[in-house]
């Protein structure tokens, strides 16, 4: 047993704290906005230029003017401000973020994190990832312990082009958590049902 | 002087060249001006280079310019939603610079703010620090980026009044006002033209100093990726 991608949503959720501006990647990051626990008080940065993203629109409320970073469409709140793509990257930049929770291809053993390019595949772009890894207050990455093939996706060394470098704080995956400490990756916990020898069996990057 | 021309063609006359640089506003498909692009297009003018966030989509946005061989080269964050762009690129026919997304939006701001470069955190350790100068701060090392000034600017703004001061709607200002700033010359298409002193000046998000040209039409506004809750 491991966790699913809500549960390993919900355990990221765990990460948020009250009063904190936070962006949510694409993909299992997006999910963590819907266990956000109830009275805390947190504010959704999307990157492309809002404060205070609200749930998508029901149907028929669609506004072509109001969508994420991933180009959905979405709804505003009260608390919505908007501004330009420098001012919002210069709050990213300026370390006014609080957390970053983004998804990943791999991560390194020392914080390194590869999610934006797999070399001889189409390449899209690193949009605002990189410019999130090495900005804000602390990087969560949520991912999937190993690939299909099962291969672990911690690392001593990433193999694929970085997006930041050293630059993760704390890895949850299907397999539990665990921090980038000094001399490698500290476990934190395990997820429910998994052992920590299941955990250190699926795990390449050094382990103390 | 008189800012407002009666069309996208009216307002590039005299404008567009071969070969120029053209900064685009817009995120995805969102608040790009779609009909200087349509104009541009038109116009047949050959070798672009677009600084733009996105490549839009085969048949909309900067996608159409590609569609007729009219783009030489991309300055972007981000192209994955063009598939032309990606059988033009892989074909070779196509330059590609990528940018990360902050980095472009502040190359543009800095541009057009007299700033030549600026040191950022962003992007060092990784392919985009490769060639660039690397300067060490209080102990973090940064890389030296350019400030980006465009030949032409073309940007999409939901109102405007005559002096050319732009107000933009939600998440469609996006990478419109620091297009518009590094612009040598800046034109902006906009939903409604409203008269003088209606907009109010503390409302202003970009002030006219910056936009040259003006024009007022009809937007398609098209979707990328419709989402919706069930109600």
């Amino acid at each position: 047993m491991a966790w699913d991608r809500n549960q390993m949503a919900a355990r990221a959720a765990q990460e948020l704290q009250d009063g904190w501006y936070v962006n949510l990647g694409i993909g299992i990051p997006t999910l963590v906005s819907n266990y956000i626990p109830d009275g805390m008080d947190v504010t959704l940065q999307s990157e492309n230029g809002m404060l205070g993203m609200g749930a998508f629109p029901i149907d028929g409320e669609e506004d072509a003017d109001l969508i994420n970073a991933g180009k959905q469409t979405i709804t505003e709140l009260e608390r919505t401000s908007y501004f330009d793509s420098a001012m919002s990257f210069g709050m990213i930049r300026g370390g006014k973020i609080a957390m970053a929770i983004l998804g990943a291809m791999e991560v390194a053993e020392n914080g390194d994190l590869a999610n934006w390019m797999i070399p001889g595949k189409l390449v899209k772009g690193m949009g605002g990832a990189m410019d999130l890894v090495a900005g804000v207050g602390r990087v969560v990455v949520v991912m999937d312990h190993t690939s299909k093939h099962g291969d672990s996706k911690v690392l001593k060394e990433c193999t694929l082009p970085l997006t930041g470098k050293a630059v993760v704080d704390r890895i949850i995956t299907n397999l539990g958590v665990m921090d980038v400490v000094e001399g490698g990756l500290k476990i934190v916990e395990c997820a429910e049902g998994v052992t920590e020898e299941e955990l250190r069996a699926a795990t390449e990057a050094t382990l103390i | 002087m008189k800012k407002i021309y009666g069309s996208a063609a009216e307002a590039l006359d005299g404008v567009l060249k071969d070969g120029m640089l053209i900064a685009a506003g817009g995120f995805g498909l969102c608040g790009i001006p779609e009909l200087l692009l349509s104009a541009i297009r038109d116009a047949g003018t050959k070798d672009l280079t677009f600084a733009s966030n996105n490549a839009g989509v085969d048949d909309f946005g900067i996608g159409i310019l590609l569609q007729t061989k009219q783009v030489k080269k991309m300055i972007s964050s981000y192209v994955g939603e063009n598939k032309e762009f990606m059988r033009q690129y892989l074909g070779g026919e196509l330059e590609l610079e990528f940018n990360p997304q902050g980095t472009l939006a502040e190359r543009m701001r800095a541009g057009g703010a007299g700033i030549p470069g600026f040191y950022t955190k962003t992007g060092v350790g990784t392919v985009i620090a490769e060639g660039k100068e690397h300067k060490d701060f209080d102990g973090e090392t940064y890389i030296l980026e350019r400030g980006i000034v465009a030949d032409l600017a073309i940007v999409k703004a939901w109102k405007a009044d005559d002096t050319g001061n732009l107000v933009f709607r939600k998440t469609a200002r996006n990478f419109n006002p620091p297009a518009a700033m590094c612009g040598k010359i800046c034109i902006a298409e906009v939903e409604e033209i409203v008269p003088r002193g209606s907009l109010g000046g503390d409302a202003i998000h970009l002030p006219g100093i910056y936009v040259h040209r003006i024009i007022q039409g009809e937007h398609e506004k098209r979707i990328e990726q419709r989402t919706v809750r069930t109600a």
